[in-house]
């Protein structure tokens, strides 16, 4: 080990581009932090005795003779119970004007799960939304983002489903959302008594973008704190997207070849590194992630939804329903991966096969709408397919019910038996026999 | 002895290696951090520096920092208790390693020393051998595992000495043989071979032909695959190729199962983690673990490890096909090990090819796909390794890099579509686009007549030709709109869809419905190319799709039924009763 008790001081820098600056030091380790005239910094390539370090907050009015100090160590934070109810910024420094905390130090971005030691996901949480958890259930440690355009509620319905889902820790990581946003979050939680429970790490607009790229990194290190207690921590992640524009800033200054979209080749895996630390633990402790991630104009095939939808376990489309004229989560473009963990095992037998009756008739009303707009007349069934999608759309689609699941299959069937024959709905006959007939008949 | 070096250039798993001997290209090497060595492979050599790719995160390493060179190239351990482990990209044993987190350089064996195999000889001293002759065989799990001499040793040998029935450790020598120099060599139950080298200790690759059953009807009855035959899956995220790979694990009739879990999620090997040991394989009455071996590098494990994870995989595959047997090997997904290859060419800045992937990635692709297949071996056994791959096109676009270079190289092609996936009907193979270039081969045509079904390939043709004309039809309703077509186009539109939702949709979470045995395939096929071959009469159009919807509920229904169970009658019962309604008499 070397000695700490000196450190020494470079004075004199060799290069400066917009994000980094390389100058000549020995002793230096891959990914370790230092100071810029104060400005925190990483190495982020060494050759030979050149070393190039990252400067978060930019270059700007940084002379050749500033201060650079090497701390000898990789991104840290301090972890302890203290977290609890505190804001930092993307360093881990607090924000709120509240003392330092006084835990243990540990890097960020530590190391992976052993596969073999993960345990299979299965507690299912509820969130009252029957667009997640009749058609894509939620379980503890599971990774999944919303997918909306930036004017969708996706903050909001975030705090929600993170208010209801009973979690031991709250833990956000805002990446350049606005102020108001910051303030939206703090005030949600604030009211509904949570505060205690939250620790948010937040880069907002008004910080630079590149120190954004701590933010994730930063509370899933607290989050893997706690789940280390075995507390269920459920992590918010928004706006993903801001994030992976960072990423593509960094790599475009160092000249990196982009690939799709302008993004960096590691996409993939810089976010699948991320998410990948959703987890259940052996001893019960679990960390969920629920992620934000803007789309423009919808398109789902731009790199950063679809580097994000392979990675998930699945994602939560918002779209708004004209004819309803709400918010509701898109059965069709929505999908939890994990749902089967719990549905039908953990809820009523019949959920699967209702949830997927429900979808398939929900379609069916899309294509007659097309003929529709195709000028064509509609037949009976399709009539019938149209009121029962706008019926559907309004008691179970729509972001704004919250009722118990049992509620949600029991709506489902009086729907069908509304609307369509047991032959139409298609569903097994025991379970047809056992459930679909009480209500009503 | 062994070159050394020192580390003079860091950018992140890239990392630059002065050095002071001679080297080979993929090499293996160890950068002695001080408190672990990490392991890491030459990509590049040039101007006395190897250029190394570090099989971990560098964090922390210092110019300077000492490297060991070890003489050889990436090598798989091949011997007795690959069977049933869970192992990384680089054939360590993931259950040996200690802790919930995974720590750098924590290096465990493939395989273990101490533990005793009941080992019975098969050749007896005077025989001539040569790489791959089987010399014994030891039982593990349920599976006659042949001692084989090593794929290194080059010519002709004779045995000298072969050791008793008995109880022996991996590295005890078994065999002793001598080559024409009368030169002698020991020959244990281990050995290692390079993994990116393929093992050709084979007599002959003729093509395969010999259909291999996967319970799952939209292959075996539309799309069928072979033993030794290649596949790939490409589809955008969330149609479920996964789900599809899970279920050929757990169904297909093969001897052993390896799934190269290759840069995709750790829950999903979590998953066969959890089941496999405990879901029975009807075939041989065992668990399904028992027949399984699993690579995961999954995405979070580092980078480099993910590409040579398929190679761990199918070399693994290769030794058990040179022991007679049936393998299939699944990789899910080949795109994240092209990404890889991506990162690392594009870190050495190597000129990109189309989307910025190496400009031998088609090469790379089809060597790969090549090493699957059907064989005889030397003593004229046979065995296969079938490989089925997924593939995630970016943004779901076929027209990219890695689909259409998997398109040259694989014989089927599965495509997943969103459409389908989207309507929930499941699989969401595209059955019209996708293919089986099987059913073309003369020899694969005689082997399902005679061993399978007399109508089986007629069959084929029969229902994509009913499922093309049903795809028009939808077109031409969609143009000239329900009214403006002949009755007859809303019946053949209604035909297609009985053969998608009873033969192609298949639930692949219900209990009978997951798997469907071949019987029960050429029955149901059968039935229901006997319903598309039926007149039935129509005064309206708007008869048409709720009598249909009732046809294929009670079809469904019989899906869902025990085959030939009291109910599966019942239904068929009822389904004649349907069929009478509006029959053209
Ligand atoms: N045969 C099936 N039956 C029922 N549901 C299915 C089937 N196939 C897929 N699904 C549904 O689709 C989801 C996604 O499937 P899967 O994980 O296999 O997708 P994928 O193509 O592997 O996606 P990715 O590329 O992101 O890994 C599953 O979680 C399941 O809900
Ligand atoms: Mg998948």
């Amino acid at each position: 080990m070397e000695t700490t008790a000196f450190q020494k001081i470079h004075t004199k820098i060799d290069q400066i581009t917009k994000a980094t600056c390389t100058l000549r030091a020995t002793g230096v380790g891959n990914e370790e932090m230092a100071t810029v005239n104060n400005r925190l910094a990483q190495v982020v390539k060494i050759n030979g005795d050149l070393v190039t370090l990252q400067i978060f907050s930019g270059t700007e009015g940084i002379p050749t003779n500033a201060e650079v100090i090497f701390k000898g160590h990789a991104p840290q934070l301090r972890v302890g119970e203290e977290l609890s109810g505190r804001f930092f910024n993307a360093y881990g420094d607090p924000i709120d004007g509240g003392s330092e905390i006084d835990g243990q130090l540990i890097e960020i971005g530590g190391p992976s799960v052993n596969p073999v030691r993960r345990k299979q996901p299965s507690e299912l949480i509820a969130t009252g939304i029957a667009g997640i958890d009749l058609n894509n259930t939620l379980v503890t440690g599971q990774k999944i983002p919303f997918f909306a355009d930036p004017d969708q509620p996706y903050n909001e319905v975030m705090a929600m489903v993170a208010l209801r889902a009973k979690a031991d820790k709250i833990i956000l990581g805002g990446m350049g959302i606005t102020n108001d946003d910051y303030l939206f979050f703090k005030n949600t939680f604030e009211n509904a008594g949570a505060l205690d429970r939250i620790i948010s790490f937040v880069n907002t607009t008004e910080d630079p973008p590149v120190e954004r790229l701590l933010v994730p990194d930063m509370a899933l290190t607290a989050a893997e704190y706690f789940a280390g207690k075995n507390q269920n921590v459920l992590v918010l992640l928004t706006d993903m997207t801001l994030y992976a524009d960072a990423l593509s800033i960094v790599s475009n200054r160092m000249d990196q070849i982009p690939s799709k979209d302008s993004m960096p080749g590691s996409l993939y895996s810089d976010l699948a590194k991320l998410y990948e630390k959703a987890v259940q633990f052996p001893d019960g402790g679990s960390i969920t992630i629920i992620a934000v991630t803007t789309l423009s104009g919808g398109d789902i095939t731009h790199a950063i939804p679809d580097n994000t939808g392979y990675i998930t376990e699945g994602q939560l489309f918002l779209r708004k329903d004209t004819d309803i004229g709400k918010v509701i989560i898109d059965p069709f473009r929505s999908l939890s991966r994990l749902k089967q963990l719990v549905i039908g095992k953990k809820t009523r037998e019949d959920h699967p096969q209702v949830m997927n009756t429900a979808i398939r008739l929900y379609a069916d009303a899309a294509n007659a709408k097309t003929k529709i707009e195709n000028g064509f007349d509609l037949t009976d069934y399709d009539k019938r397919t149209m009121s029962f999608a706008k019926e559907y759309s309004e008691k179970l689609l729509a972001i704004d019910i919250n009722i118990e699941i049992e509620l949600m299959i029991d709506t489902g069937w009086d729907l069908f038996n509304k609307y369509f024959s047991v032959t139409e709905i298609g569903i097994k006959s025991e379970l047809v026999e056992k459930y679909g007939k009480q209500k009503n008949n | 002895m062994s070159t050394k070096g020192k580390v003079v250039g860091i950018i992140s798993n890239l990392v630059t290696v002065a050095v002071d001997g001679p080297v080979m290209q993929n090499e293996i090497c160890f950068i002695n951090m001080s408190d672990v060595k990490l392991m890491a492979e030459i990509i590049r050599i040039g101007d006395n520096n190897a250029y190394v790719q570090v099989f971990e995160s560098t964090r922390g390493l210092k110019i300077g920092t000492e490297v060991e060179f070890t003489g050889h190239m990436l090598e798989a351990t091949l011997g007795p208790g690959i069977l049933s482990k869970n192992f990384d990209g680089l054939q360590h044993d993931l259950d040996k390693m200690e802790g919930v987190f995974l720590k750098k350089g924590d290096y465990t064996p493939a395989l273990e020393d101490d533990k005793l195999w009941g080992f019975t000889p098969l050749a007896k001293p005077g025989d001539k051998v040569i790489s791959g002759s089987w010399l014994g065989e030891v039982i593990e799990n349920w599976i006659p595992h042949k001692i084989m001499v090593p794929f290194s040793f080059e010519g002709a040998f004779t045995v000298k000495e072969i050791s008793a029935k008995g109880e022996y450790k991996i590295n005890d020598t078994i065999c002793v043989v001598t080559n024409n120099e009368n030169k002698e060599f020991n020959v244990s139950m281990v050995q290692k071979w390079p993994v990116k080298i393929p093992i050709k200790s084979f007599k002959e690759k003729p093509r395969p032909f010999r259909f291999m059953e996967t319970g799952i009807r939209v292959i075996d009855s539309l799309n069928p695959i072979v033993e030794g035959g290649t596949g790939f899956i490409p589809g955008p995220f969330g149609t479920g190729k996964t789900v599809l790979q899970h279920a050929l694990s757990k169904q297909a009739e093969a001897d052993m199962i390896i799934v190269a879990a290759c840069g995709e999620r750790a829950n999903e090997v979590v998953e066969i983690f959890a089941e496999f040991p405990e879901i029975v394989d009807p075939r041989t009455g065992r668990k399904l673990m028992e027949r399984t071996t699993i690579i995961a590098n999954t995405s979070n494990m580092p980078v480099a490890a993910r590409a040579a994870s398929v190679y761990t995989a199918m070399t693994i595959a290769e030794y058990y096909r040179s022991m007679g047997l049936k393998i299939l090997l699944l990789a899910d997904s080949t795109s994240r090990w092209a990404q890889a290859l991506r990162e690392m060419s594009n870190r050495m800045e190597e000129l990109p090819g189309p989307d910025a992937f190496p400009m031998d990635l088609p090469a790379i692709i089809s060597n790969f796909y090549a090493r699957a297949g059907y064989v005889i071996l030397n003593n004229s056994e046979t065995g296969s390794v079938t490989f089925i791959g997924t593939v995630s096109p970016a943004g779901g676009n076929l027209k990219e890099p890695v689909t259409e270079s998997t398109k040259k190289a694989a014989r089927c092609f599965y495509a997943l579509s969103q459409n389908r996936a989207d309507s929930k009907r499941y699989p969401a193979i595209e059955a019209v686009d996708s293919y089986s270039k099987y059913i073309e081969y003369p020899e694969f045509i005689e082997y399902m007549k005679d061993n399978i079904s007399p109508n089986w390939v007629n069959n084929i043709l029969l229902a994509k030709n009913i499922l093309t004309r049903g795809r028009e039809a939808y077109e031409q309703i969609n143009i000239l709109g329900d009214d403006g077509v002949p009755i007859d186009y809303h019946q053949v539109l209604w035909k297609s869809e009985v053969i998608d939702f009873v033969i192609l949709q298949q639930d692949a979470f219900d209990k009978v419905d997951a798997s469907t045995s071949i019987k029960r395939q050429d029955y149901m096929m059968n039935k229901v190319l006997e319903i598309c071959n039926t007149q039935f009469k129509f005064d309206s159009f708007e008869e048409v799709n709720p009598y249909y919807k009732k046809l294929i509920n009670v079809f469904k229904q019989m899906n869902y039924s025990e085959f030939h169970s009291d109910k599966f009658k019942q239904f068929e019962k009822e389904l004649q009763t349907v069929i009478e309604e509006k029959v053209v008499v």
